[in-house]
């Protein structure tokens, strides 16, 4: 039987998600919870093993791996080079690129575009492969890769990411056979966010888990992670969805794409737009929703970083980018708890203490 | 802006109308304003209860709120001995009644609290108990209302009477008749308070604690988990229900494109299986009729049972509604399937020792609120309606002894003046000569109906005097929705803004046409997807919430009639606005914000 070479996330079978390296693999079951992340398919290790094996068997580059001392460095680098170049240049086989081709050409028209879908390219390397965060930055992604002729060449990018000299000495100081590592790369919808933000599923302010805290501003959410502006801040009721409180400010800038050139720029938002509440109630709701089921899937509060695409309509447009769990309150169980009164007694109290205050 | 008035006008500096001059006098002289009390009276500050008694009193109605008002009061102050809250003083000004609840002073409240927990304690250990026995009560005390019939004097006294050696005449019988009536309703009113704040006071505690474990809860989530499903107040509007799918299952469509309801009742029984519906219909009216578009507390409201031209309108459209295919039944399955989730979910957020105090409250709040929404029926509905047509009943019989022209001529005299009509009917039946109030009461009459009418033709303020700082008297929040933010609002309500803030009474966004509906009479007005926008609604309008998309009004907080009533039927509602009824006219296109608690003017009118 013909190996996989491309699988989209929410197509893998259980027996395949190896074959999809860690990053995939957690996509795909995110996408298969029905969590909203952006849409898309993964180059499986097959592919991968099927193109290395091929090169380096042909250039007799595994011989050269075994006989290498990493301590020599030039020796080293010139290796790794020459790896690099090789796959670089090399032309992926027809069945495998065809597999792929075809798998993109599906993802651009969900979206409605002719091939010319801008992507995200991104490696998704196997455990072992991976085995500290300092390996991470190796790790390679590129955003807005256009066309097919442009995917192809950035999947060989991620694949040769693997054979850096770094990477090389690693597995070799590990023991780590070079025939047995595997890659898969992650190849995903650019989310064209025209609003971003970052949602908590409880209050952060009191650890009230009946609420959801969302913050908000046009454009990428860098800008709200790294605090170039002040966003708008709301607080929901988790359980019926309402708007508790919010705070519009005044969002002056924005970072959108400039895909032409392939990175971010920041723009002066239009000054009315930018006093206004960058999300409407009914957004507010279905954030709050997703977000709900996200805590619910991963069974912890989470926080969620997530953008709203610009090429998508209503709930469609709401794209998961990335949930963790929320540290602060969920590690703070200990902390000395509250006594209320009960039965009459409470009712006393309830009765004295003036209503406005608990408002 | 800026320069906001800070304090609300005197009443006595609020001038009546022209016209009304002399007002004061139709009603107790204990219930207006007195020259002598100024300055103590312009110590309080007194707002507008329009939420129940939105027009202006005919003197006889004016018992409403003293009856209702006191008895309100001795529970808080005389019988449960509420920590923080005794009565509510109450005033009548250019015919509309005013409210100032009394707070307990700081340092008696915890003096009070042994003897509360004492008493209030008490009804809530024994609480399915006690009203148990306050049905029997209440249907007693309809009953005896029921057993009073008000007929002419006889030309002689019954001979039986004499040979039983009785010794007293029909007068006798009748004076005590008239006095045993207004005391019924006296003692009604007695027991529609029984229950009813210590009902809230469980409410407001589940609430508070609530606002505290879920900072920023919205009221509409505690106001879901405490609600009944199924309660007695909706069961007038169901009967209806029943009845249209029974006139649909029996093939009597054809007889509801009757206008009249005497023409389609005749039509009816004129079909084959009219009979089994008339008698599905002769059942319903026993007593789910007693039902007013009204509230109750005026002696004008009319009751379904002697206007079956109110129920059959209802009827009609559901009728129509079912021929069209439409679903006209309360989504209780989905309400209830709603709480529940709510319910669950909040729970869950809570750590054990919180979880079980939370479903303590919510407990003691689920056993007590159903009489908060049942109590309505039984009294305002049942227990006044009779009350209301035996006061008809004697005004027809002194009509017809020439006492006034016209049955609703009555009730412009004070209950103790009333007294003397019967007295001077009764003396000159005695004596033998014509009695004395056919010649003189009609001028009389004349003259309080142009004081009444000149009254109608202004609206009350909204408050008077120094608003407190801080509203912290809880029956005020919970029952008027007056808060500090409404007050507030009220002070700078002069201004003319095209945006009005509320309460958030039951959610939901709509954008529609307002109507704007003074009294119960217009309803007929409203047309299908209009917007109600009102000084006040009465639960009994349930029908009417069939037609319209939303609801906004002027008073009532998270449980006032209008909000519950709203959530029922699913629509959005705010409430508490101030001014929404004035500063929206009929025709104006508006959106309703019933999460947020916002009204917003889109389109103004454009002037003929």
């Amino acid at each position: 039987m013909k190996p996989t070479y491309s699988l989209f996330f929410k197509d893998a079978k259980p027996e395949q998600l190896e074959s999809l390296g860690g990053k995939g693999k957690s996509l795909a079951s995110m996408s298969q919870a029905d969590l909203p992340v952006p849409q898309g398919f993964c180059v499986t290790t097959d592919a991968f093993v099927a193109f290395i094996q091929d090169l380096m068997t042909a250039k007799g580059l595994f011989a050269s791996l075994a006989k290498l001392d990493t301590k020599n460095m030039g020796s080293l680098d010139k290796l790794s080079g020459e790896i690099r170049s090789q796959i670089l240049n090399k032309t992926i086989a027809a069945d495998i690129q065809e597999d792929i081709l075809a798998s993109y050409r599906s993802l651009c028209e969900m979206y409605g575009k002719e091939g010319d879908l801008p992507v995200a390219v991104r490696s998704s390397a196997t455990a072992e492969d991976l085995p500290d965060a300092s390996f991470a930055g190796q790790q390679d992604t590129y955003l807005w890769v256009v066309g097919e002729d442009e995917v192809l060449s950035h999947i060989k990018m991620c694949w040769a990411s693997l054979y850096t000299s770094r990477a090389i000495a690693y597995r070799k100081d590990h023991n780590i056979p070079e025939e047995d590592i595997h890659m898969s790369v992650v190849v995903q919808k650019m989310v064209n966010a025209r609003v971003a933000g970052v949602t908590m599923t409880l209050n952060p302010t009191n650890g009230d888990r009946t609420k959801i805290a969302i913050e908000a501003s046009y454009g990428l959410g860098e800008s709200v992670v790294s605090g170039t502006v002040t966003p708008d801040n709301y607080l929901m009721d988790k359980v019926i969805f309402e708007l508790v409180e919010s705070s519009i400010q005044d969002k002056k800038i924005a970072l959108i794409p400039d895909p032409a050139n392939k990175r971010v720029i920041e723009i002066e938002v239009d000054p009315v737009k930018a006093t206004e509440a960058c999300l409407t109630r009914d957004e507010l709701i279905f954030i709050s929703k997703i977000a709900k089921r996200i805590e619910k899937h991963y069974g912890c509060p989470q926080d969620i970083e997530w953008a709203l695409d610009a090429d998508a309509e209503g709930e469609e447009a709401f794209t998961l980018l990335q949930s963790r769990p929320e540290t602060v309150w969920s590690n703070k169980k200990t902390e000395t708890k509250k006594h209320y009164m009960s039965g009459m007694q409470g009712l006393v109290g309830s009765l004295i203490n003036p209503l406005s205050a608990k408002k | 802006m800026t320069d906001k008035k800070k304090k609300f006008i005197s009443p006595y500096e609020h001038i009546a109308p022209k016209g009304s001059e002399g007002w004061k006098e139709l009603y107790p002289y204990f219930l207006v304003f007195q020259e002598q009390l100024k300055e103590q009276e312009e110590d309080k500050f007194f707002f507008c209860d329009s939420q129940h008694w939105p027009n202006v009193f005919k003197p006889f109605d004016a018992m409403t709120v003293e009856f209702a008002v006191k008895c309100l009061s001795q529970y808080n102050s005389r019988h449960y001995v509420i920590p923080p809250a005794n009565g509510v003083d109450f005033k009548i000004h250019n015919g509309y009644c005013y409210m100032s609840p009394v707070a307990v002073s700081p340092e008696l409240i915890e003096g009070r609290v042994p003897e509360f927990m004492e008493r209030a304690g008490y009804y809530f250990q024994n609480w399915n108990e006690l009203l148990e026995n306050w049905h029997k009560k209440v249907k007693r005390v309809i009953d005896d209302m029921e057993s009073i019939h008000f007929e002419p004097l006889p030309d002689r006294v019954d001979i039986q009477a004499i040979k039983d050696g009785v010794g007293l005449d029909p007068t006798f019988q009748m004076i005590n008749d008239y006095n045993k009536l207004i005391s019924l309703c006296y003692e009604t009113w007695q027991y529609h308070f029984e229950f009813l704040n210590l009902g809230y006071a469980a409410y407001l505690d589940f609430f508070g604690f609530c606002k505290e474990v879920f900072p920023g809860i919205p009221d509409l989530s505690v106001a879901k988990m405490v609600q009944g499903i199924d309660v007695d107040l909706f069961r007038p509007d169901d009967e209806l229900k029943k009845l249209a799918k029974l006139a649909v299952s029996l093939n009597l469509t054809k007889c509801f494109e009757k206008k009249d309801v005497n023409e389609a009742l005749h039509c009816i029984a004129l079909e084959e299986n009219g009979g089994q519906w008339l008698q599905a219909w002769e059942k319903a009216k026993h007593p789910w009729f007693n039902y007013t578009s009204g509230n109750g507390f005026y002696s004008s409201d009319k009751y379904w049972i002697e206007h079956l031209d109110i129920p059959y309108g209802y009827l009609k459209n559901y009728v129509e509604k079912l021929q069209r295919g439409e679903v006209i039944d309360r989504p209780t399955e989905a309400l209830e399937a709603e709480r529940d989730r709510i319910t669950t979910e909040y729970a869950e957020s809570l750590d054990d020792e919180a979880r079980a105090i939370f479903e303590g409250k919510l407990g003691l709040a689920r056993v007590v609120f159903p009489y908060v929404e049942n109590h309505n029926f039984y009294i305002e509905h049942w227990a006044m309606g009779v009350f209301w047509r035996k006061t008809r009943e004697l005004s027809r019989m002194l009509k017809e002894q020439g006492f006034w022209q016209q049955e609703s001529d009555m009730y412009y005299f004070r209950r103790e003046e009333i007294l003397q009509v019967l007295f001077d009917y009764g003396n000159s039946w005695a004596v033998g000569v014509p009695a004395v109030g056919p010649a003189v009461l009609q001028e009389e009459i004349s003259r309080r109906k142009k004081i009444v009418d000149a009254l109608a033709t202004a609206p009350p303020q909204p408050a008077f005097n120094n608003p407190p700082k801080v509203v912290t008297e809880p029956f005020t929040i919970m029952l008027w929705g007056i808060t500090t933010e409404a007050v507030e609002s009220w002070l700078g309500g002069d201004e003319k803004s095209s945006h009005m803030k509320g309460m958030a009474a039951s959610p939901g966004l709509v954008e529609g046409y307002a109507r704007i509906i003074n009294d119960a009479s217009e309803l007929d007005q409203l047309k299908q997807g209009e917007i109600l926008v009102t000084r006040v609604t009465a639960p009994s309008w349930a029908p009417v919430f069939n037609k319209i998309v939303a609801t906004v009004t002027d008073i009532g907080g998270m449980m006032s009639h209008a909000a519950i009533v709203c959530r029922e039927y699913g629509l959005p509602a705010v409430t508490g606005t101030g001014s929404a009824s004035t500063q929206i006219k009929t025709g104006m296109k508006i959106r309703v914000d019933g999460g947020k608690g916002t009204v917003e003017i889109l389109e103004e009118l454009v002037e003929a």
